[in-house]
Formats: structure tokens, C-alpha cells, sequence
């Protein structure tokens, strides 16, 4: 990583010597993305964000089927980078309801995708904050021809791609990466054309120079995360499931998502008559830094659409998202707390 | 919709307290009665029918009180 700093501060595109060792680490960054992720190299461009990458892959296959139809179809819990892109272009947005669980059905977006003239089908991989997986494959091998694309971030490096997308979106900082690197895959042959002002850069599906080091970084620590996932996932899974069982135990408590096709590292939950905020800063004095989706703690003061497309409730809310190196004794640490913070806001309500 | 037995004024309240203040009169009706909350608070949508989901009771559905602001309607079923 020092070394990158070195080595690969010089502009890539430059032919210069400083050029050419920045291009060489950044073509060894993305040839390392592409086997940790099992796609092509020439698959992979390195974007300024996960958001970044969401909003070029979505756009790029919508403005390339321009000439079929402005239509996009999205499931009602995709991220809001997503929401917000599709808001930012013209065209009908037709969002495909989920479950209690927090999943769409197949029939449901294959018919939302039949109603007309559809350009683009996002689906997320898996629920961002409540880790529920989603039929992508699925709902790949019926959508006849219609581009699909996926938002990978939430499951990139823990958990293997899903099949069928012609564009995803992944972010480094999500698999223990640095912020500010974010990798968008345009599966070779798909059509897709840049939604943005173009760049005369090495990689046309990337704008202004790439932060190489970074890129670099962001793949080294993608490489060791997937050469872990089995174990860290398994081990993951398993605490995950101990915190399900524990906050279960807490009465009026709705444990959200689905507690077996989900992410290993996450677990949502909502407690009832609690304030959002006042729980997450309680446990924030006691040591555990958790978020939340409740309308309180958002800068929008609306609560969580993951939640409410759910039918969950959406105050009291916590987002647990464990480290690849928490341990029991964290998780326990954390369970220890838990239900006294809890109660403790409930009392001052009188509740 | 009949008129409710109780109806709880929580414009201005953000959540989660209009539901905090459902869970505090709901033994104020009767079983079987309905008591309905109004409130401006964008959680309430979401979470008057989480609650009665979660707390046993039935949720009736979501009108407006004379002055426009949302107002939703539970039935105490227990």
C-alpha cells in the first residue's frame, strides 16, 4: 500500500514512466477485482463511489436501450442511490412490492417488467439493511432480453454475484475497503452507453483519474476477504443467529429480514415505543457503534422505505452490522447491554 | 366508519410518540372499540399498523380528521 503511494501517485493515462507504473498498478488492481469477483478484467472500471458505480451501470443500460423504451423497474427496497437515479432521468419507474421478509417475488418484476416498454430491471443482490437476499438469477433467466441491473453493494466480497446482470455496482468500503473506490461491471457485450459527459480516459466507463493507490487497496482487501468468506460468512451466520435468538427474547420486538437467505454479517430489529436515536446513542456510550432506519435519526426525517415496504416497524429501529473480526465475546458484550437500554427508554415513557 | 370511542390528538408529535401514546390509552376503550390517532408524523403510517400487527389489535384503515391532518383507526381486540 506504501509502496502504491510511490509508486502510483502519476496519472495512468500519461505515457511518461510515473504514467506507466500508476497504469501498471492499476491494471494489477483490476485484474485482481475481476478474479476475486469471477468476471472478465475488461468487466471492471473503478468509479469514485459504490453510489457512483450504481448511478453510471443503472444509467448507462438505460440511456443505451434509449431507442426500446425510458422504463425502469425496481424492487421498493433497492438502495436510494438507485431510487435516486432512476428519479433523475424521465421515464415511468415502476417499483416491484416485497414481502414481510423483504423480498420481491419473480412473477412480480417479470410482470412489472411486461406492462411496456421497459429500458432497464434493477434488483438488488441482497437488502442493504436487512440482508435479505434477492431472486437475481431468478428473475435474470425470465426477463427475455431486458437489461438487468444489480446492485451489488451490500453483498460484494462476502457473498459471490449473482448471475445474470449486464451491468453491477459494488463498493470497496462495504468489504473493508477504503471509502472513495467503488467498482462498476458492464458484463462484456452488453450495451451501455455513458449517462454522463464522456472522458477521454483508458477505461471510457470511468470519468477523471482514478485514485490508484486506493484501487489498489480496495483490492487487497477484497482478495482477503473472499479468501475468508467461507470461514468469517459461517462464523458470521452463526452470531447473527444467537442475536436473532436474544432480541427475540425482548418483548414487543420485530426482528426483521429473513433469518436463513440473507447476509452473514447483518441483523435488523425494531423495538417498539422506543426512540430510534436515544437507543443508538445509549448504546453508543456503552461502546457499540449500530445504526438505524428510524425516521429520527434521518437526515430526511422520513423513516426507512426497507422498513415500510416491509410492513415493519419502523421506530426503535437498529442495524447491527458485524465485523469480520467480531467475536462471541463482542456479540455477547453487546446482548449484555442490549435489553436494559431498551427497557431503560421504555420506562421513561412510562411503557 | 363509526366514530371512535377515543380519539388522540398527536399533530405535532414525532415518532416514535404518537405510538407510544396508542400504547398508553388503548385500555381506555373498551374491547372491540376503536380509538384513532391523529397525526402528521410520517412513521405513523408504517408503524400504527406494525403495532397492531405486533400487539394483537386490528388496524382499521386511515382517514383524515376535519382538518385534513391523517388520522388512523385501531380496534381493540384485546
Amino acid at each position: 500500500m506504501l509502496a502504491a503511494l510511490d509508486q502510483g501517485y502519476a496519472d495512468p493515462r500519461r505515457l511518461h514512466g510515473p504514467g506507466r507504473n500508476a497504469r501498471l498498478i492499476l491494471d494489477n488492481a483490476r485484474a485482481a477485482v475481476a478474479e476475486a469477483l469471477g468476471v472478465r478484467a475488461d468487466e471492471v472500471t473503478f468509479t469514485s463511489s459504490g453510489t457512483d458505480a450504481v448511478h453510471r451501470g443503472l444509467l448507462g443500460l438505460h440511456r443505451a436501450r434509449a431507442r426500446v423504451g425510458d422504463a425502469i423497474v425496481h424492487t421498493a427496497v433497492e438502495h436510494s442511490s438507485v431510487l435516486h437515479a432512476a428519479a433523475w432521468v424521465p421515464g415511468e419507474h415502476r417499483s416491484v412490492p416485497v414481502d414481510a421478509v423483504g423480498r420481491v417475488r419473480v412473477e412480480d418484476v417479470v410482470a412489472a417488467a411486461g406492462v411496456g416498454p421497459t429500458a432497464v430491471v434493477a434488483v438488488q443482490s441482497a437488502n442493504h439493511e436487512v440482508g435479505t437476499t434477492q431472486p437475481v438469477a431468478e428473475v435474470a433467466a425470465r426477463l427475455d432480453g431486458t437489461p438487468l441491473f444489480v446492485d451489488a453493494c451490500a453483498s460484494a466480497g462476502r457473498t459471490p454475484l449473482p448471475e445474470g446482470w449486464s451491468a453491477a455496482a459494488a463498493s470497496a468500503h462495504k468489504w473493508g475497503g477504503p471509502a472513495g473506490v467503488g467498482v462498476l461491471l458492464v458484463r462484456k457485450g452488453a450495451r451501455w452507453i455513458s449517462p454522463f459527459p464522456r472522458d477521454d480516459r483508458v477505461d471510457e466507463r470511468a470519468s477523471g483519474f482514478e485514485n490508484v493507490p486506493a484501487a489498489l487497496a480496495a483490492a487487497a482487501a477484497l482478495q482477503a476477504v473472499v479468501a475468508e468468506r467461507a470461514e468469517t460468512g459461517a462464523r458470521q451466520a452463526r452470531l447473527v443467529e444467537r442475536v436473532r435468538a436474544a432480541v427475540t427474547a425482548i418483548p414487543d420486538t420485530d426482528v426483521v429480514g429473513d433469518p436463513v437467505d440473507r447476509l452473514p454479517h447483518l441483523v435488523t430489529f425494531s423495538f417498539l415505543y422506543v426512540d430510534g436515536e436515544a437507543l443508538v446513542h445509549a448504546l453508543d456510550r456503552r461502546g457499540f457503534g449500530v445504526a438505524s432506519g428510524s425516521a429520527c435519526t434521518a437526515s430526511t426525517l422520513e423513516p426507512s422505505h426497507v422498513l415500510a415496504a416491509m410492513g415493519a416497524l419502523t421506530h426503535g429501529n437498529l442495524r447491527l452490522s458485524l465485523t469480520r473480526d467480531a467475536t462471541d465475546a463482542d456479540v455477547e458484550a453487546f446482548l449484555a447491554v442490549l435489553p436494559a437500554a431498551v427497557s431503560e427508554i421504555r420506562a421513561d415513557v412510562g411503557l | 366508519m363509526t366514530a371512535p370511542a377515543l380519539e388522540l390528538d398527536c399533530r405535532g408529535l414525532l415518532c416514535p410518540l404518537p405510538i407510544i401514546e396508542l400504547g398508553r390509552h388503548l385500555t381506555d376503550v373498551s374491547v372491540g372499540e376503536l380509538l384513532a390517532v391523529v397525526t402528521t408524523d410520517a412513521a405513523a403510517r408504517h408503524d400504527v399498523p406494525a403495532w397492531c400487527r405486533m400487539r394483537g389489535q386490528e388496524y382499521v384503515g386511515e382517514d383524515t380528521a376535519a382538518d385534513g391532518a391523517p388520522r388512523f383507526v385501531v380496534r381493540r381486540l384485546s
